[in-house]
């Protein structure tokens, strides 16, 4: 198991004091571990090593705002009513004095202004949403572009992928729990969006809701999918997520001493606790610091929900604007089939879409294994540029949900901007095709840019700035030659060479044609690693010729 | 067995010696350098002060939190800059909670980095296959098992095993089927069908719920309305109003382009649904001008003088048109219900 142990042990090992504990924490231990053998347990974990880097905090940040979500949310079920029975408030706020509304409402209302600390616990329960639907989505992105999904945290990525998506959607039953008239306003939404659904929409529409929109059955039914079904297998997932995380151990970047054979870094105990430990209080502090200063989703502000209203600025939350986005520059194509049906092109089309835009990034680990044809394990992280494709790809992805969120927000941009929400819009249709591409060729040649740049240093070491005489006249500037360890972190990636076609015969001379899967493979990985995909990284003979010269520069 | 993981670098291994035939061999992990706080043992006391001092903030912030909400009122409003005026109970919560928690985690992440050993060491990674002995093992042990089941020989009781686990999850499925009524025709109707020739319903200004006379109405202006007799205290109102609500607009007629929905209408005053039938929000933003109006969920905008058609946005069809005309008071109403379904279009609605 770990070697994490042979530090500076002395050669004989100190005599077993069970019987005879030296004192009562070991007599503890002793008494556990007759129970659930936690010695054995330990033996692998205490001292089990951790390699540090500030991005393998990003996946910190969401285990920490999941927990803060959990107990401030158990916190919030105390005091709130999920129930759309109508009252006629009469509380400390008065300009919804006398007002009807939903005891959902009148009850989030009490949490916001009876129930001391109520207000501070709402805010960091939705703060902490958004911080932890944030930190998915950079952490995935971390783990994306550095090529750690691949062998063997595939699985780990899809669990990471699924996290993501029930968090978003369990961000959105949330935000339309306390029914004023922004959340409603979603559930409307969403409705309509059902009702879309060819053949079974209406069916799916009355069951959800218990009859026609909105009825009474949809808050408590939202409330028990919020706090109960998505969070339990959110749970689940998350523990097998953390089990393959220990399991893998983690990845690290390339450098001395660092192989895929090992993991370099600091032990659980003391030090890796202390500063995980110590990370967790220092989110939570941030996050009810923030919850303090910034009000968010004021529903007092809003009102009630009612069907015949509506206030303009009506937003989902920032991770649903790519939805809203799909939405909102839909052309609204309907179509009649089938002797007096409806297709509801419109709201279909971008229904579909939402599941592709994010399954597109669920699905790389295998389409880029499948490529490269790689069976073997990788535990050395790739620095984004030298996987100019992979980079580009999700670049581009990310340019695609930026424009979508561009296109959820047209009425901000419109109004903030003083531009015309119909030329955003437009602009919006064409950037959907347009910006991905252009992205993913910007980005491309950024990252080849970026490999020559390393090449460059490599070769020719460091600009130093200072700028010499030669007994000739001339002047060059002198390159400090890099140190060793930057000459074998700068060299130390793999560059796959693309798949190449079958022979046409086979060994005996048989003509065997290589079939169209087999043939896209072969064009994708050029693709990939042809030629004008990667720069060739400096060989040792290059380097060899380039320094034993006179007067490298 | 170890086949499996990749060679970090073409030649290196983690404690191969820098050669001169490969520049870019892996120099092996660098030796450690001690820190000011491991030579220094006044920098180490003063870490140690430092960690404490956190420890302690974080004492007297969770003091503060306890005393604020012992002391301060839940409704007291206090102006702080740059923030504005916000509630005292809140801000002085939430500070103190975030100040406590925040000191802690400072606390040990300084602890950590000042005081405890930051050596790093390398642990061996094993891949993460089984080896092939193992391997085999586990599938031999496999077919037996098989074998011994009976499972492949016994082809019936295989097949209507896998057709019985097929149809057992359909329990589940109908069981969900009381969770609501059927659509029926539930969606083709609002609450205006029960307004007949004989028997018409008045329409309410929403505001004033005061019945409408066509003289109320001013040109160039948007009026919300319901159906008489539909009060807000009705247990069905939000299901009601979800399909009832009018939008109430007035033009003169011969801006109206449309001649089937002018008649519709009465003197240049036509009544269209409210609900956006993109996915059903309401339609509020109306600009005169143009009798152009605007659902500000999506921006959908529909040209009133023109039946209402979609000139913009991602709707699909016209808002619906109630036929409207006065009675003999000359108060507007609606002798039936619109022509067609209001809101989101589905697959039944009829187009």
């Amino acid at each position: 198991m770990s070697s994490a142990s042979g530090t500076k042990n002395s050669a004989s090992k100190p005599a077993s004091t069970r019987g005879n504990p030296a004192n009562k924490a070991e007599a503890a231990a002793d008494w556990v571990d007759g129970r659930v053998g936690i010695y054995s347990l330990a033996k692998a974990n205490l001292r089990k090593i951790f390699p540090d880097h500030w991005s393998f905090m990003l996946g910190e940040i969401c285990l920490y705002s999941f927990i803060i979500i959990i107990l401030t949310g158990v916190y919030l079920t105390l005091f709130f009513t999920p129930s759309m029975a109508e009252t006629v408030y009469h509380g400390s706020y008065l300009p919804l004095n006398g007002i009807r509304m939903s005891e959902a409402y009148a009850s989030t209302l009490d949490i916001s202004f009876e129930v001391r600390g109520g207000l501070l616990i709402r805010q960091i329960h939705h703060w902490a949403a958004l911080v932890f639907v944030a930190a998915m989505l950079v952490h995935m992105m971390r783990v994306f572009f550095t090529g750690a999904f691949r062998k063997p945290r595939e699985i780990n990525w899809v669990f990471g992928f699924l996290l993501l998506v029930l968090g978003m959607f369990d961000g959105f039953f949330g935000y339309s729990l306390p029914d004023d008239l922004l959340s409603g306003t979603g559930i409307r939404f969403m409705e309509g969006a059902i009702l879309a659904v060819p053949l079974v929409g209406t069916y799916i529409q009355m069951f959800l809701f218990g009859g026609e929109f909105p009825g009474t059955d949809i808050i408590p039914r939202f409330f028990t999918i919020h706090v109960l079904l998505i969070p339990g297998i959110m749970l689940g997932l998350l523990v097998a997520h953390l089990i393959l995380v220990f399991y893998h151990k983690h990845t690290q970047w390339a450098g001395p001493g660092k192989t895929e054979k090992n993991v370099v870094g600091m032990p659980l105990m003391p030090v890796y606790m202390a500063k995980a430990g110590g990370f967790f209080f220092l989110v939570f502090g941030i996050i009810a610091a923030i919850s303090a200063i910034a009000t968010i989703n004021p529903i007092w502000a809003v009102g009630p929900y009612r069907p015949d209203q509506v206030s303009t600025d009506a937003q989902p939350d920032w991770y649903m604007g790519f939805s809203e986005g799909l939405i909102r520059i839909m052309p609204g194509w309907e179509i009649s089939v089938w002797g007096g049906h409806t297709l509801n092109l419109g709201v279909m089309v971008p229904l579909a879409v939402f599941p592709l835009v994010l399954v597109a990034i669920a699905v790389w680990p295998f389409i880029e294994s499948w490529v490269t044809g790689d069976k073997r394990e990788h535990h050395i992280l790739d620095r984004p540029r030298n996987a100019p494709v992979r980079t580009a790809f999700g670049a581009a992805w990310i340019s695609l949900y930026l424009i979508l969120l561009v296109g959820g927000g047209n009425d901000l941009f419109a109004t903030h901007l003083h531009l015309s929400i119909n030329t955003i819009t437009y602009a919006v249709r064409v950037g959907f095709f347009v910006v991905p591409v252009l992205t993913f060729i910007v980005t491309k040649r950024w990252c080849l840019g970026l490999q020559r740049r390393d090449k460059d240093k490599v070769l020719h070491g460091r600009e130093s700035g200072v700028i010499k005489r030669l007994p000739h006249g001339e002047f060059v500037e002198v390159h400090t030659p890099l140190s060793q360890k930057d000459l074998h972190s700068l060299t130390a990636h793999e560059q796959p060479q693309p798949l190449e076609l079958p022979a046409e015969t086979d060994e005996n001379g048989v003509a065997r044609k290589a079939g169209v899967i087999t043939k896209t493979r072969v064009k994708l990985s050029e693709g990939f690693y042809g030629e004008g995909n990667q720069i060739a990284k400096p060989t040792t003979e290059e380097y060899h010729e380039i320094t034993s010269g006179h007067g490298h520069h | 067995m170890s086949e499996n993981l990749p060679e970090a670098h073409d030649a290196s291994h983690g404690t191969a010696l820098v050669s001169h035939d490969d520049p870019f061999a892996d120099p092996g992990l660098p030796a450690h350098e001690p820190r000011r706080t491991d030579i220094d043992e006044r920098a180490a006391k003063r870490a140690e002060r430092q960690v404490s001092l956190m420890f302690v903030v974080s004492m007297l912030a969770t003091i503060g939190f306890i005393a604020s909400y012992a002391s301060i009122d839940a409704d007291k409003i206090v102006y702080i800059f740059p923030l504005g005026h916000v509630s005292a109970l809140n801000f002085a919560l939430g500070m103190t909670l975030g100040v406590a928690l925040f000191c802690i985690g400072a606390g040990a992440v300084h602890w950590a980095r000042t005081l405890m050993s930051d050596h790093e060491l390398p642990a061996e990674r094993h891949p993460i296959e089984a080896d092939d002995d193992v391997r085999n093992d586990v599938i031999e042990q496999f077919k037996t098992g098989a074998a011994e089941s009976g499972f492949g020989r016994r082809k019936m009781i295989r097949n209507t095993l896998i057709g019985s686990m097929a149809l057992v999850p359909l329990s589940g499925v109908v069981l969900l089927r009381d969770l609501g009524p059927l659509p029926e025709k539930k969606l083709l109707h609002t609450g205006w069908d029960k307004a007949t020739q004989s028997s018409p319903i008045k329409l309410v200004n929403m505001n004033t719920d005061e019945p409408m006379k066509p003289e109320d109405i001013v040109q160039g202006s948007l009026t919300f309305a319901k159906p008489e007799g539909l009060e807000e205290s009705a247990e069905d109102f939000q299901q009601q109003i979800a399909k009832d609500a009018l939008m109430i607009v007035r033009i003169a007629p011969g801006d109206i382009k449309d001649a089937e929905s002018r008649d519709k209408g009465f003197e240049g005053i036509l009544a269209y649904s409210k609900i956006c039938t993109h996915v059903g929000c309401p339609i509020s933003l109306y600009e005169q001008q143009t009798h152009h109006a605007l659902c500000p969920c999506h921006q959908s905008t529909f040209d009133l003088a023109d039946g209402a058609r979609v000139i913009f946005g991602p709707a699909g069809h016209p808002l619906p048109q109630l036929k409207i005309t006065t009675d003999e008071q000359g108060f507007l109403i609606a002798t039936g219900d619109f022509d067609e379904p209001v809101g989101p279009s589905y697959w039944e609605r009829p187009r």
